[in-house]
């Protein structure tokens, strides 16, 4: 447990103009967490073993992927959110990677000149480039925004400053007059990605995309089926690690190794290796995204001896449930079938957003899962308004729920880790 | 003999139970290892269970204790067996301040608790007692005595303290701003129940129940409802789990 290390590339850092000594610390600190939070784990899979090593080289291997890929004159791009259309970044022979925003040691930075009062996703990855203190900012060409929530798409007024930040138009309704301009949006969003890789993209090019991506949200949602298996053969946290490494992770590799260990969960199942022990209480958690390395609430629930066997959530099954239309022939075609998927995110950012709450039951009864935990970032208000909804919709289908808003900080560990064991003693009685 | 520990933030609390009765109980200030106070609470007594609740549950059950349950399990079960009619509880605490429903049988069914901030809970009155200089056995009854209402508009501690300062300066009795203290905190319990729902009895547990303007302004608030108190308010949740302790051994 001792010997895990995330790797030091001080080097590489300098040359990408990083607050060296300040990065190296957070390192450390964050090597222990994982340390404490995942190895410590009894019985998990062999094939997280990959994904260890993903995190021990989270600040080198794969940077240096990055950085070999940009000399190549591919485009890096970094992104906030799910709805930025990925396939097009990848028909362009570029790199998309999910710019973490879930560390509590960013967000003061972030004070400095945000105020203080908004969510800690956007506070933390916005200190993260103020403070030089992530090798993905500092690497990639431009940063993906789009006008989702007034959080972000202020701060990218400011992030501009910071690192060009390309905005992309979100509508916040789903009419056919918002729907054309979101297939425009996406076509503007081609031409900049090609503008940037210096190539046109081919149908060809995207369609072979189009299934990389596909292929990726199956395996994700394969790991998501064997979740729900009762008992479960894998634990919730390990599960929630996995689809944050999808946002940064090479897509093909990512997508073997995901399928790899879903082979070893169905031979567990049929041996009924179960973790934890049979019997514990599974929770399903829905709501806003859990960025990287933020395992607050998988660390409280699975401490209390519960298991948490789905994330309604975009680091989670938003971020998969959806594929787009293989079929389909002729570029502006294949660019309305991708802007037909996008638009089947049910983020809570658009109204109405009724096709969330029937998902988030409908989820709920194909985990098996015996209550949800509804998580919410502090001052995110569409997530924190949208709970009534999501709370009326339990209550009526008697289903055991509970709502968290909190942020990065521990200060509130105490007190939720009462709240959780209280929620766990309801669901026992 | 069973035996419950409530390990607070302020004090521990233990309730021995003899199987009908309570048969004695103690209530010591936390200090800075609860657990050992609560180890020396035990000295000398056989029970044949033990269980602890409260903050300090956790690192107590490492010691000495048979099981854990959490504050919202032990106040439910404290306050069924004097009020077994009763389907609300509010429990205020140093730390904290919960709001929790209860079905006919007396088990948990739905629960709320103050989020990160202290206002709301003993915390928040004892810090506002100290800025007007009142101990806190003086604050509720000179709270008690002023018919006189003035408005504290903030809930957070910080603001709100500044507000009482500035309210100080203006030369506003201090017995005036102690009501508005107090009926600030019975405002913001009372939307926590309007939030979770109600019955016609509500019982206020924990050990800020023993203010008597926090009952009597509770019970304003609430004039359709009837707001009981148990006897040793502060005992509830010892007293439930001892009676947890005895009903699973
Ligand atoms: S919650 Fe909404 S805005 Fe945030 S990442 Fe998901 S889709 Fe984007
Ligand atoms: S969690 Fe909410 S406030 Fe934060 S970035 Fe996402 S939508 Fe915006």
């Amino acid at each position: 447990m001792s010997s895990f290390e995330i790797k030091p590339y001080p080097e590489m850092w300098k040359a990408l103009d990083m607050d060296v000594p300040r990065f190296d610390k957070m390192r450390l600190m964050m090597g222990d967490m994982y340390a404490k939070a995942y190895l410590s784990q009894p019985n998990r899979p062999d094939g997280m073993a990959y994904f260890d090593n993903m995190i021990a080289e989270i600040h080198g291997g794969r940077v240096k992927e990055l950085l070999a890929a940009k000399t190549e004159g591919r485009p890096v791009i970094g992104t906030f959110c799910v709805y930025i259309p990925e396939e097009i970044v990848l028909a362009a022979g570029g790199i998309c990677v999910g710019l973490c925003g879930g560390s509590q040691g960013s967000v003061p930075d972030a004070e400095k000149i945000l105020p203080r009062n908004i969510c800690p996703m956007v506070k933390s990855a916005f200190g993260f480039k103020a403070a030089r203190i992530c090798p993905y900012f500092q690497a990639v060409d431009f940063v993906y925004g789009e006008t989702t929530c007034d959080a972000k798409k202020k701060t990218w007024e400011i992030l501009d400053k910071l690192v060009p930040t390309y905005v992309m138009e979100i509508p916040q309704c789903k009419n056919p007059r918002d729907i054309a301009l979101w297939n425009e949006e996406v076509k503007d969003f081609k031409a900049k990605v090609e503008e940037v890789a210096g190539k046109t993209i081919s149908e060809t090019d995207l369609a072979a995309a189009i299934k990389v991506m596909n292929n990726k949200r199956r395996a994700l949602q394969r790991l998501n089926s064997l979740r729900h298996h009762n008992p479960t053969p894998i634990s919730g946290k390990d599960g929630l690690l996995i689809e944050q490494i999808a946002f940064y992770d090479e897509p093909v590799r990512f997508t073997e190794k995901v399928n790899d260990l879903c082979d070893e969960l169905e031979v567990r199942i049929k041996n009924e290796v179960a973790v934890p022990a049979t019997g514990a209480t599974r929770i399903m958690v829905a709501g806003t995204p859990m960025a990287l390395p933020n395992w607050k609430i998988h660390t409280l629930v699975e401490g209390a001896g519960a298991v948490i066997v789905n994330e309604e959530s975009c680091i989670g099954t938003r971020y998969f449930k959806d594929l787009v239309d293989e079929t389909v022939t002729g570029m502006d075609n294949m660019l309305a079938a991708l802007t037909d998927r996008y638009k089947e995110i049910d983020c809570s950012c658009f109204t109405p957003n009724n096709e969330r709450i029937t998902q988030v039951i409908k989820e709920f009864r194909d985990s098996g899962a015996q209550g949800i935990i509804n998580y919410s970032l502090q001052f995110c208000h569409t997530y924190n308004i949208e709970e009534i909804r999501i709370r009326q919709a339990c209550e009526a289908e008697s289903i055991p729920y509970m709502f968290i808003e909190s942020d990065y900080s521990p200060e509130d560990i105490g007190q939720l880790q009462t709240r959780v064991e209280a929620f766990l003693e309801l669901i026992g009685e | 003999m069973y035996i419950g520990i409530d390990l607070g933030s302020r004090t521990v609390k233990m309730a021995v139970w003899d199987g009908e009765r309570l048969r004695d109980y103690k209530i010591v200030e936390s200090g800075f290892e609860p657990h050992r106070q609560a180890e020396k609470m035990l000295s000398g007594l056989m029970p044949k269970a033990v269980v602890t609740t409260g903050y300090g549950r956790h690192i107590a059950a490492e010691y000495f204790a048979d099981g854990v349950i959490t504050e919202i399990k032990a106040h439910a079960a404290g306050i069924f067996h004097h009020f077994p009619d009763c389907t609300t509880i509010v429990d205020v605490g140093g730390q904290d301040s919960k709001v929790i429903a209860l079905n006919a049988a007396g088990k948990v069914s739905n629960f709320q608790m103050n989020d990160k901030c202290a206002a709301g809970t003993g915390r928040f009155l004892e810090i506002m007692a100290g800025s007007l200089a009142f101990t806190l056995a003086e604050f509720g009854a000179a709270a008690l005595a002023s018919e006189q209402e003035v408005q504290i508009n903030s809930m957070c501690t910080v603001f709100a303290e500044s507000e009482v300062i500035s309210m100080k300066n203006r030369g506003i009795p201090r017995e005036h701003i102690a009501r508005a203290v107090h009926s600030s905190v019975a405002d913001r319990l009372a939307s926590m129940l309007a939030r979770l729902g109600y019955g016609e009895m509500v019982a206020f547990s924990g050990g800020v129940a023993r203010n008597p303007c926090m009952v009597a302004l509770l019970q304003q608030k609430l004039p359709e409802i009837q707001v009981v108190v148990p006897e040793l308010p502060d005992l509830t949740g010892a007293l439930g789990a001892a009676l947890y302790a005895a009903q699973v051994s």
